[in-house]
């Protein structure tokens, strides 16, 4: 995958080509918003990483101009304005996901995958499959093996959303986003019990695991050795 | 009614009944000193008049005797005016005088009448009617009693136009001090009106407003004035806050990103020992709770001084308050706490999701976390209601609660009990809570029935926004 982060801190930037490279993408750097504009509207990136508050161009015009000109990339907007509305302006204005500072890397990268993904998977499925675990978003029913799972709503977006992104690492915080609306950080980590008590529903008396946690970071649905 | 009062509470309707009551006062007193002297200035000139008139007859009684006396006494009845003669001998037989239907007492005395007395007067056409005089009497040496007097008729129509004009006059002052009131008092009524709506608006949070001005240079308008000068200096002060604290989120929350990004990328080096991990671990645990406490205090200051930019818009508070229970149970039930959510139809609320959920979800943590222990199952019930028209969530439990003269302490940054110290958290949730009330234009409330805790969120009546 190939990156552009428009971050003027240089040591975050720095930080970020070294961590993504890692993960095995290619990372290009702008230094402020005016150069961003340029390598983003030129090269041919599958995402952008773009800091709200840059010298020469703001962020979020960055990604409006780039919007207008019909450059449909994926961003994601970091910032360390967190405010519900800071993120509603940051959204309207192109941005597909948005970060407040500081997070975590694990955090970050989950996101820009999850991102990237967005743009080649069809939306429009209506069953979800991965392995013998079946999701019918029509019928709001699940199966495994043929047998069906008895779900509360809110354990079916889990289970939808998590399905939805199978192969992918998901956070916590993506979760909490995303099923439950909420974007703020409850102070005990309730989501772990959610997802310990949809995997008990899931795969006691299956055999096969399928949601996995992955350490620091969050969750996976996979069939274990597939990929 | 409540219109009413509020009139009659206003400073211009006091004054003006003020005034009402000082010019009545007044004219009273001067109706009363104007006739009483006037009637004094009166009688006085009839006595003087009736003085003369018996001088003169005491002359005529010298120089002519008793019958020049009676002579000239008939004489002068049969004149026009309003003197008044009689006289009579000892046995009260008239020989002379315009004077009849007298009572007999008043020629027994003599000396001035006391009071004004009737008697019945002869006119031109013979026709008598009754009159009111004042009179002298004194009694001759040979027993004859003459009678020398004056009508009242004139100093009291005199006396009566007095009253009326100042009657007339004082309704004339009541009637200007009403129109007074209603024009000057009511006008100025809408000016403060005006003023207090546009201040309660300012408190409000909305420190863009400012307090109209009539543009005619007036008292009110120079009140005004100065009330807006100051009220741009407090939003500036404010702006510079809400920039300083932008710019502290920004420069404070890179480098904090980068620590817990080198502590991460460190502890994902292969090269790290098992116990630095559990070190670089600890950090990023502690960087994490440093940037949460962080981010909630900025949250705080901005709630508090009511210039968050959050939006507010109808929400369904039972639907916040069952997302909650929702999201908090599988917690609860793991920790061995029963969290209920008492079923509630849609009770729409002006609010914003987010704050209300956190506010919320930081109150059913500290329930589930301070009841866990309790004996014999611990219950935390979620319950949203209407009373007295305002909507409230409550989040009761039966765990130890807070002793009553901690209550108010509990909700203050930072403070956390005794009790509450071994527990992890920042001690920033009640008062986030509170915060996020505030700014709800509503309260938050620690109670207690007989057991454990009772937190109300209680929001103003929808009628009173």
């Amino acid at each position: 995958m190939k990156i552009l982060v428009i971050e003027d801190d240089r040591d975050s930037a720095q930080y970020l080509a070294k961590a993504f490279a890692e993960a095995g993408h290619a990372v290009d750097i702008a230094a402020d918003g005016e150069t961003g504009y340029a390598l983003a509207d030129g090269g041919a990136y599958d995402i952008l990483v773009v800091d709200r508050m840059l010298p020469r161009r703001d962020g979020l015009s960055v990604v409006a101009g780039l919007r207008a000109q019909g450059n449909r990339t994926p961003v994601l907007i970091l910032s360390a304005l967190g405010e519900v509305d800071d993120r509603v302006t940051g959204l309207r204005a192109g941005g597909d996901d948005y970060l407040t500072k500081p997070y975590a890397f694990s955090e970050l990268l989950a996101r820009v995958e999850v991102l990237q993904r967005r743009t080649s998977i069809a939306e429009v499925e209506t069953v979800y499959r991965v392995g013998d675990l079946e999701l019918d978003r029509l019928s709001h029913m699940a199966r495994r093996a043929g047998q069906e799972i008895v779900l509360q709503p809110r354990e079916f977006r889990l289970l939808e959303y998590l399905m939805r992104h199978a192969g992918q690492v998901v956070t916590r915080t993506m979760l909490l986003e995303n099923v439950w609306e909420y974007h703020f950080d409850p102070q005990t980590n309730v989501i772990d019990v959610h997802v310990s008590r949809l995997r008990s529903k899931i795969e006691k008396g299956f055999g096969v695991p399928l949601l996995h946690t992955v350490r620091g970071s969050g969750y996976m649905l996979k069939v274990p050795g597939k990929n | 009614m409540g219109k009413l009062r509020s009139i009659f509470s206003t400073t211009a309707t006091r004054l003006s009944a003020l005034y009402l009551v000082l010019f009545t006062v007044c004219a009273f007193t001067l109706v009363f000193y104007m006739t009483g002297e006037a009637a004094r200035f009166l009688s006085n000139q009839t006595r003087t008049a009736v003085s003369e008139e018996i001088q003169d007859l005491n002359q005529v009684y010298t120089r002519n005797g008793l019958p020049g006396l009676v002579r000239a006494i008939d004489r002068r009845s049969r004149a026009p005016g309003a003197n008044l003669y009689l006289i009579a001998d000892g046995a009260g037989a008239v020989l002379a005088g315009n004077v009849a239907g007298l009572d007999n007492t008043i020629l027994r005395k003599e000396g001035w009448t006391r009071e004004p007395f009737k008697y019945l007067r002869f006119s031109e056409e013979g026709v008598e009617k009754s009159h009111r005089a004042l009179a002298h009497i004194f009694v001759l040496p040979n027993g004859m009693r003459i009678l020398v007097g004056r009508d009242l008729g004139e100093p009291e129509r005199f006396r009566q136009i007095i009253q009326r004009s100042l009657t007339f006059a004082l309704g004339m002052m009541g009637i200007g001090a009403f129109l007074i009131w209603f024009f000057v008092g009511r006008h100025a009524l809408k000016r403060i009106d005006g003023m207090s709506d546009a201040s309660r608006r300012i408190m409000g949070g909305d420190l863009t407003g400012r307090l109209p001005v009539a543009g005619s240079g007036d008292e009110f308008d120079r009140l005004a004035d100065n009330l807006n000068q100051m009220l741009a200096k407090i939003s500036d002060l404010n702006d510079g806050l809400k920039q300083v604290s932008d710019n502290i989120a920004h420069d404070l929350k890179t480098p904090l990103t980068r620590l817990r990004n080198r502590a991460d990328a460190a502890l994902n080096a292969r090269d790290t020992t098992k116990e630095n991990k559990a070190a670089l671990e600890d950090i990023i645990g502690q960087s994490d709770q440093l940037i949460r406490t962080f981010n909630s205090i900025l949250m705080i200051s901005r709630l508090e001084a009511g210039y968050s930019s959050e939006r507010m818009e109808e929400v369904d508070l039972a639907l916040i308050a069952e997302d909650v229970t929702e999201l908090y149970e599988p917690l609860a039930d793991e920790a061995g706490v029963k969290l209920n959510f008492v079923p509630s139809q849609p009770l729409k609320i002006k609010g914003n999701r987010e704050l209300l959920s956190q506010s919320l979800s930081n109150i059913v943590d500290n329930s589930i976390k301070y009841s866990r222990s309790t004996n014999g199952g611990a219950v935390v019930e979620v319950q949203v209601s209407k009373a007295n028209g305002q909507p409230s969530v409550t989040v009761c439990d039966n765990g130890p609660g807070i002793p009553p003269e901690d209550r108010d302490r509990a909700t203050e940054r930072f403070v956390r009990l005794e009790k509450s110290r071994s527990e992890p958290g920042s001690g920033l949730g009640l008062s986030l809570a509170k915060a996020v009330m505030k700014l709800h234009k509503g309260e938050l409330r620690l109670s207690s029935e007989g057991v454990g805790l009772k937190v109300s969120l209680v929001f103003p009546s929808p009628d009173s926004l």
